[in-house]
This record gives C-alpha cells, sequence and structure tokens, in this order.
C-alpha cells in the first residue's frame, strides 16, 4: 500500500480513540497519568533501541548501567533490598512473586505450604496467578471498612499458608491500617507477605511496602512511574524483595564489578528465567527517566497531589455518589446502587453516558464488593479545573437520570459507534478478516 | 521536577472543599510508626534538559554496531511511518479498550493484527498478543496441557534456550513432565526417532528455524503429535522466515507461538517486543490473552469488542486460562503498520534479501581457513552456526572494534554442546561491505 494510504488509515482510525493527552481518563487502579514525552524521545535513543540484547557486556554498558540505577532507586522507593527488572507486566511481576514464595519454603524443605490468602477485593489477575504457579486460592473476607478481616485472616493462617497477597492501598482505594499486625500474623505462620504494587502511587515517597513488613512487591512501571499504557502494554512489572528471598530471583540478575556492569546468571537457587530475555527494556528507559526528573521531592508530591486530588474528587461526587467503604487514598470506589434503584439507570449507563460528555468511564462493576461499582483514580496529573469538569459531568448525569432517563440508558450518542452488541460477537465470532469477503 | 499542576491557590481551594487543614491529614490512616520523617534517599530532580544529556549520556555507552547477531531478535529496517503513527497520543496514552465506542482504534488495530498473524502462520484464530515469544511459547504448552488434559510435554531439537527456561519457569509448580528430544546429527529433530512421545504426550513443541537456523519438517512431527492424541506446538523465533517457508498450519500444527518483534519493533535489548500466538478454530475458548471480535452497534455499523472474555482472569479468575491481563499493544500496533506498509511482495523481498546475505557469507565462510557450517547438511534460511578454528567469544570481541556485533558465541549456552560456534544471522540492512568486514574479522580468528 502506497505510505499515505497506510498513514491515513491509521490516523483515521486512531481518531476514534479516547486517550490520556485529551482529558481524564480514570480507571481505577489503572493510573491514567500524563505521560510525559521526554521519555518517549529516551527509549528510542539509537544507543538503545539499536542495542541487540545478545551483545556483549562490554557493548551494553549503558543499558547495564541504566538498569542497575534504575533497580536501586525502585528498591529504595519501595524499601526493598533486591529487584528483579525482568517481569513485563504486573500479572508476569505476580507470577515472579507467587513463585518466589514457592521457591522460598522449597528451600527451606517447608513444600507443605499449598495455600495464598487473597482478599474478596482483590483483582483478578491474582487468584489466576496463583492458580498458575500450583497454589490453592483462599478467598478472604473485607470488613465494613473495606479492610481486611483480621478475624478472617487468623482462622485460616496455619502451616499450610505459604503467603498473602494484599495490595495496599487495596482495590478500594483504602489503606490497611492494620498492616503491621497483619505481617506480624503472617510472618508468625511462616508465611510470607506480598503486595501487588498497583496502588503505590498513592504511598510513594510517604511509606515503603519493605517498612510495612512485605517481603515481595511486584510495581508496575506503567502506573506509578508513568509509562504509557500504550492501549494495552507494554508495561513493565519489576519485582523487588528481602534480602532472604533475594537469591531466588529471576535470571540473569545484574551484578557490578567495579565500575563495570554485567548479567549475573550464577543463581543456583533462581525460580528461573521469567522472560525470553531481560523484560521491557524500553520502559525501564522511560521510567528512569521519569524518576531522575521527579527526584527526591517529586516522589512524595506526587502521591500527595494524587491522594489530594481524589479526596477532592470524592467531596464534589459523595452527595450524589455514595462511598459504601468511605473515601479511599488516590482512588474511591462510588456506588450507582442508589441511583439504580431510584431512576433504573445503571452504572453501565452512567459510564455510557460519560462518554458523551468526553471522558473515558472509571472502571466499572469492580471491586466486585461494591454494587454497581465506580473505581474513579483521578491521578495527580490532572488539574482542579479538569476534576471539576469531571465532577461536573457525572452529576449532570445523576440529574439527567432522574428527568431523562433513557438518554442515560441509551448513551453513548456522540460516539464513532453506539453501544455495541458484544453477546453477538461471542456467539458469532469473526475475529479476523476473511480475504474471501473481497473477491 | 514534578507533574503536579496546582497552584497554591488550588492547594488551598480543595483543601477546604475536602474540610482538611492539611495534605498529611489525607494520610492518616497510615500507622505513624511506617510514614517516613525525612525524604528517600533518592538524588535531586533533574530539569529536562539534565535529564536528557544523563540518559543520552547512557545510550551512548552503548555503541552502535553492524548486527550480526539473531537468536530471536533480528535487526530489520523499521519503517519511519511505522514509528510515527504508534507516538500518536490517541494510541499511545490509551489503555485496554475497555470501553469499545471510544476504543475503536485500538480494537480494530488489533482486530487487523489477529487477522496478519493468521495469515502469516496459516492459523484460524490469533490473540491481541503476548509478552514475547518465550511466554508465547510457555502459554502454548499450557493450553495444550489444559486441551488435553495430558500432563507430559516433549521439547523436540533445538528450541531457543531461553524459550526452554522460560517453560521451565511457567510450569514449575504445576505438574507438568517436560521431556527433552534431542535434534539428530543434522541438528534437526527425526521424527522417526520420538520416542518420548506417548499415550501421555500433551504436546510436541517444535521451532522452526530452529535455534540454529535451520528449517525443521514439521509436518511428519505434526502426524506423530496427531497419531498419539497429542497437539503440534510450532515456534517461530524469527517470523520473516515465514515469507519463504511453509507456514505452521500448512505442517498441521495445531498452535504456533512466537515471536514477532522484526515488524516494527527495534531490537531494544530485547524488549519490549511481541509474542504472537494462533491456534485452530476449535481452540479458541481455550487460548490466553485478549480476542478482539467484530460485532454491530445498536445501529447495525460494524464495531469491535473485545470477545469470550469469559476465559480471562477478570471474570474467572483462579479458572482462567492465563493470568495474562494486557498485551503488548503498542508493539502488536507496531507490527501491524509494518506489514501493512510493505505488504505480502515487501515481508518476501525483505526475507529473501536477508536470505541472500547469509548464504553469500555462508558461501565466503566455509573457504576461511578453519571454518565449517556446524550443520552442512540442513538447510537454513538467513541464520546458520559455523564452527570456528578459536574462541568464539574472542572473535565476538574482536568485531566490536571493527564495529561488528560478529554473531552470538554459542558457548553461551552449554546445552547445544558447540562451545567453538558462531550463531550468525543477516537481515536486508548489512551492506556488501559490512559482510566483507564480518568475513575479515573472521579470517583473522
Amino acid at each position: 500500500m502506497p505510505e499515505h494510504e497506510v498513514v491515513r488509515h491509521y490516523t483515521e482510525i486512531s481518531l476514534k480513540n479516547h486517550h490520556v493527552d485529551r482529558a481524564l481518563y480514570p480507571l481505577g487502579s489503572c493510573t491514567m497519568k500524563y505521560n510525559p514525552k521526554v521519555n518517549e524521545q529516551m527509549a528510542r535513543l539509537s544507543g538503545f533501541a539499536g542495542l541487540h540484547p545478545f551483545a556483549p557486556a562490554e557493548a551494553a554498558q549503558g543499558a547495564l548501567g541504566l538498569m542497575h540505577e534504575l533497580g536501586e532507586l525502585l528498591c529504595e522507593v519501595a524499601g526493598m533490598d533486591s529487584i528483579s527488572l525482568q517481569p513485563a507486566a504486573g500479572a508476569q511481576g505476580e507470577l515472579t512473586g507467587v513463585l518466589l514464595m514457592r521457591a522460598y519454603h522449597r528451600a527451606r524443605g517447608d513444600e507443605g505450604r499449598r495455600r495464598v490468602l487473597i482478599p474478596d477485593s482483590a483483582h483478578g489477575t491474582n487468584p489466576a496467578t496463583v492458580a498458575l504457579a500450583g497454589f490453592e486460592v483462599v478467598e478472604l473476607r473485607s470488613n465494613e471498612a473495606g479492610r481486611l478481616d483480621l478475624d478472617s485472616l487468623r482462622s485460616v493462617l496455619d502451616a499450610d499458608v505459604a503467603g498473602l497477597m494484599l495490595t495496599n492501598p487495596n482495590t478500594l482505594g483504602v489503606f490497611e491500617s492494620e498492616i503491621l499486625e497483619i505481617s506480624e500474623l503472617v510472618h508468625g505462620s511462616g508465611g510470607l507477605m506480598y503486595m501487588d504494587g498497583a496502588n503505590l502511587n498513592a504511598l510513594m515517597g510517604i511509606a515503603r511496602p519493605g517498612d510495612m513488613g512485605y517481603d515481595i512487591v511486584h510495581l508496575n512501571l506503567h502506573k506509578t512511574f508513568s509509562t504509557p499504557h500504550g492501549g494495552g502494554g507494554p508495561g513493565a512489572g519489576p519485582v523487588a524483595v528481602k534480602a532472604r528471598l533475594a537469591p531466588f530471583l529471576p535470571t540473569p540478575g545484574l551484578k557490578k564489578e567495579g565500575e563495570s556492569y554485567a548479567l549475573d546468571w550464577d543463581r543456583p537457587e533462581s525460580i528461573g528465567k521469567i522472560h525470553g530475555f531481560y523484560g521491557n527494556f524500553g520502559v525501564l528507559v522511560r521510567a528512569y527517566t521519569y524518576l531522575r526528573m521527579l527526584g527526591r521531592d517529586g516522589v512524595r508530591e506526587t502521591a500527595e497531589a494524587a491522594v489530594l486530588n481524589n479526596a477532592y474528587m470524592s467531596a464534589r461526587l459523595e452527595e450524589r455518589f455514595p462511598l459504601p467503604y468511605g473515601r479511599g487514598m488516590h482512588e474511591s470506589v462510588y456506588s450507582g446502587a442508589e441511583l439504580k434503584r431510584r431512576t433504573g439507570v445503571k452504572t453501565l449507563d452512567v459510564a455510557k453516558r460519560l462518554l458523551d460528555y468526553g471522558f473515558h468511564a472509571p472502571t466499572i462493576y469492580f471491586p466486585l464488593i461494591v454494587s454497581e461499582a465506580l473505581m474513579t483514580e483521578p491521578t495527580e496529573t490532572e488539574t482542579r479545573e479538569e476534576l471539576d469538569r469531571y465532577a461536573d459531568a457525572l452529576i449532570a448525569i445523576a440529574d439527567e437520570a432522574e428527568h431523562d432517563p433513557e438518554l442515560v440508558t441509551g448513551a453513548p450518542h456522540a460516539t464513532p459507534v453506539t453501544r455495541l452488541d458484544e453477546g453477538r460477537a461471542g456467539r458469532r465470532l469473526d475475529v479476523r478478516w476473511s480475504f474471501d469477503n473481497d473477491a | 521536577m514534578s507533574y503536579v499542576p496546582h497552584s497554591d491557590a488550588d492547594h488551598r481551594a480543595m483543601l477546604a472543599a475536602i474540610g482538611v487543614a492539611s495534605v498529611r491529614e489525607l494520610f492518616s490512616d497510615i500507622p505513624a510508626a511506617i510514614v517516613r520523617d525525612g525524604p528517600l534517599d533518592l538524588p535531586e530532580a533533574l530539569s529536562e534538559w539534565e535529564a536528557i544529556r544523563l540518559v543520552a549520556g547512557h545510550a551512548s555507552r552503548n555503541p552502535e554496531l553492524a548486527c550480526f547477531a539473531g537468536g530471536g531478535i533480528y535487526d530489520h529496517h523499521v519503517p519511519v511511518a511505522a514509528d510515527h503513527l504508534i507516538r500518536r497520543s490517541e494510541f499511545y496514552t490509551a489503555y485496554t479498550p475497555y470501553q469499545p465506542e471510544v476504543s475503536q482504534g485500538t480494537l480494530q488495530a488489533i482486530y487487523e493484527f489477529q487477522t496478519m498473524i493468521c495469515e502469516l502462520t496459516g492459523m484460524d484464530v490469533a490473540n491481541a498478543s503476548m509478552y514475547d515469544g518465550a511466554t508465547a511459547t510457555a502459554e502454548a504448552v499450557l493450553m495444550a496441557i489444559s486441551a488435553t488434559r495430558r500432563r507430559q510435554v516433549v521439547l523436540a531439537g533445538h528450541l531457543h534456550p531461553y524459550y526452554r527456561r522460560v517453560i521451565n519457569t511457567y510450569t514449575q509448580g504445576l505438574d507438568i513432565e517436560l521431556r527433552m528430544a534431542g535434534a539428530d546429527r543434522e541438528g534437526v529433530v527425526d521424527p522417526g526417532g520420538l520416542e518420548e512421545v506417548g499415550g501421555e504426550t500433551a504436546c510436541i513443541v517444535v521451532q522452526s528455524p530452529n535455534f540454529l537456523g535451520l528449517i525443521e519438517d514439521v509436518e511428519p512431527l505434526a502426524d506423530r503429535a496427531h497419531e498419539a492424541g497429542a497437539l503440534l506446538v510450532c515456534v517461530v523465533a524469527d517470523p520473516v522466515s515465514l515469507a519463504l517457508i511453509r507456514s505452521p498450519g500448512e505442517q498441521g500444527a495445531d498452535i504456533a507461538a512466537g515471536e514477532g518483534q522484526p515488524f516494527g519493533n527495534t531490537p531494544s535489548f530485547g524488549g519490549p517486543v511481541v509474542g504472537l500466538f494462533a491456534a485452530r478454530e476449535k481452540f479458541v475458548r481455550k487460548m490466553p490473552g485478549r480476542i478482539v471480535g467484530a460485532t454491530e452497534d445498536t445501529e447495525g455499523r460494524r464495531g469491535y469488542v473485545l470477545t469470550l472474555q469469559t476465559r480471562e482472569q477478570q471474570i474467572r479468575r483462579e479458572k482462567a486460562t492465563s493470568n495474562i491481563c494486557t498485551n503488548q499493544g503498542l508493539n502488536a500496533l507496531a507490527a501491524t503498520i509494518h506489514l501493512a506498509l510493505i505488504g505480502r511482495e515487501g515481508l518476501r523481498q525483505v526475507a529473501e534479501t536477508s536470505a541472500q546475505h547469509a548464504h553469500y557469507a555462508a558461501s565466503r565462510i566455509v573457504e576461511l581457513d578453519g571454518y565449517e557450517l556446524l550443520h552442512p547438511g540442513s538447510p537454513f534460511v538467513r541464520e546458520f552456526a559455523v564452527r570456528t578454528p578459536g574462541d568464539p567469544d574472542a572473535i565476538v570481541r574482536r568485531g566490536l572494534e571493527s564495529g561488528l556485533l560478529a554473531g552470538v558465541s554459542l558457548s553461551r549456552f552449554p546445552e547445544l554442546g558447540a562451545p567453538d560456534a558462531l550463531l550468525l544471522a543477516f537481515t536486508e540492512k548489512r551492506t556488501r561491505e559490512e559482510i566483507d568486514l564480518l568475513i575479515d574479522v573472521l579470517r583473522r580468528g
């Protein structure tokens, strides 16, 4: 095809996307913050983009040095001792983390630990990962405050438990304020503490997973550290650990000898390789650039503003959209249950109507423990004006639901397509173009 | 610098609206014992130009080399228009298309990607991509186990050593037996020799061209698998080869897994790249990862959505087909645009030119004293291994002095039993002068 026809085609379809550079994109736990432009340019420097993964260490000192330094910065933010940058995404970080639990217990001859504990508010990747790593999932109740129920935890802790996976703040945006007691209980029974770092944006520079008693944490560079989401990847999910877990981290690691850097394959107790090469290096370059520009104070200011923005949004919205578990830190989970009961307008309808107002919808119907959930994370990079615009839109939609519900239930109206028949897509499967159609 | 946009006045107004006196009050749920008093031990913030200088300094310590290394990552030209288009904010600052009405760009691009991967691999259905070739292969193994309800996997011949390691990692917590079936003296798998395959075998995994660049005869291996009630997983670590050799689908494979990096993606030290995953239609409900399907909106217009989501972790949780959540969206987009730009014929030209370069170089190298092809009896496309008279690591080091990455020393992989060999790969970008320089480096031993 002529180049300009291809450019026109992809330009044309791109215009059908909502994106962060256009307006608020408040997907909860996804941290859709601004993606600094300088990061894109840095990842494309020819010394990085053109670097072959089989280049010998002496021809890759810049890349290895950057990775080594990034690892140290991330360990400091996480309060951990050691790190692997290899996992390519959050879910892969989780797999790495749970395999680390397995390797740790086996190395101690403690192979009977077959179960991993997960709260009922957890993201679906947590239980899916636990199953993939060969463990059984035990689901724990949340209490009325949206926190892990300590009695529920005590009742299941025994010598079968390999560890607890606990996002903090959890998916309700609520900080697990009993985290020190939780860590003590889990450690007391011989288990390990795993933190899904999806929500680290609320904490960085203020409190560290390592200081809370966590042994393992995965960080989402595509959330907390501003690398773009790319329409669904690439991400990066480095895993940081306490020293006692370091021997089990994936191969290769990185080592510094004098002033030079090398891959470290000599890890006899390692869980092995988790990525074909060394992880999503280009994403690491972006996160490194971001962290160096934020610096010591910027890291903390970022978390403070993320929490401030969410609190402001909640203050604006909570009268119309109640918060069953209260205001969260960096995100809040609103319920549309009351609106639905009164007007018949569901959370799905509200979400679709938001698209007409030029916003992306929040994460909806998750976490599962909030009925008609709207899980909303504004992030620190939004201005007060933008937060107001969004809150005004949601309030206007709540009004529409009262006075003209069909306007909302029929939404969206102003998008490139209207509501799509997902049932039909599943029943009459059409997942590729058939060139016979062209004949 | 941070990217926080608030003025002091905003800050005060927001605190007032919330009803707190300070931002710190918003963190009161965190026990005092773990709230930090002082700042982290991090460097001071840099301005944009300081950051550019620093990061560019790192980049400059990776010399630019004429690349003769392959092993699953190839140095092809990426059309400028492909990179230009993926830099559109509409694509790269969007996320997984959870709201399809405002994500039709991403969704249509994935549908096109799935179509192209099906065409290339000769399979019926493809997903929206995996992390890379290694993890796609590991997921293919898991899918074969789930589809056959059997627990044994036969890894045949010269599968990429890193892919093999990733399969090991992915299966270590599960009750799965991995059996290795070696290659014959010609470096390829002998279908008659696969005694490891039996009634417990879930799948045979074979890579073609294999890690040494040699073309495997996949069809008899597929027959062998099917006779045993097992599946054939065909691994494609070099997708450019598909322009010249028969596709996995044509050779009877049930699942094709592989690496799509040469399409639209630079080597980038091995990531981010793009894993390919395709299968026969009957397995579509067993597949991992996102799949996009076409449908209609309320006005009968064609549109695209994520489909068959009940396979996935956000709904099925611990019973999901995989724990994967996203894909390598932007890398898949780059691959799609690259293929759209060059088309079938353009891809064929890239593959042919690369192969011509490789065969020219091979003919010159075997004339050098002490050099011979590791497996002269087996055909290759654009990558091959040669025995060297000296230490291959020393040759690679010497190559650096001449501005070349003179292949991959196979001493890195003790399991291959060829510590004196170099694996060399060729692309359309290598000039006659660079190839002659490579010959010169090798001659000097």
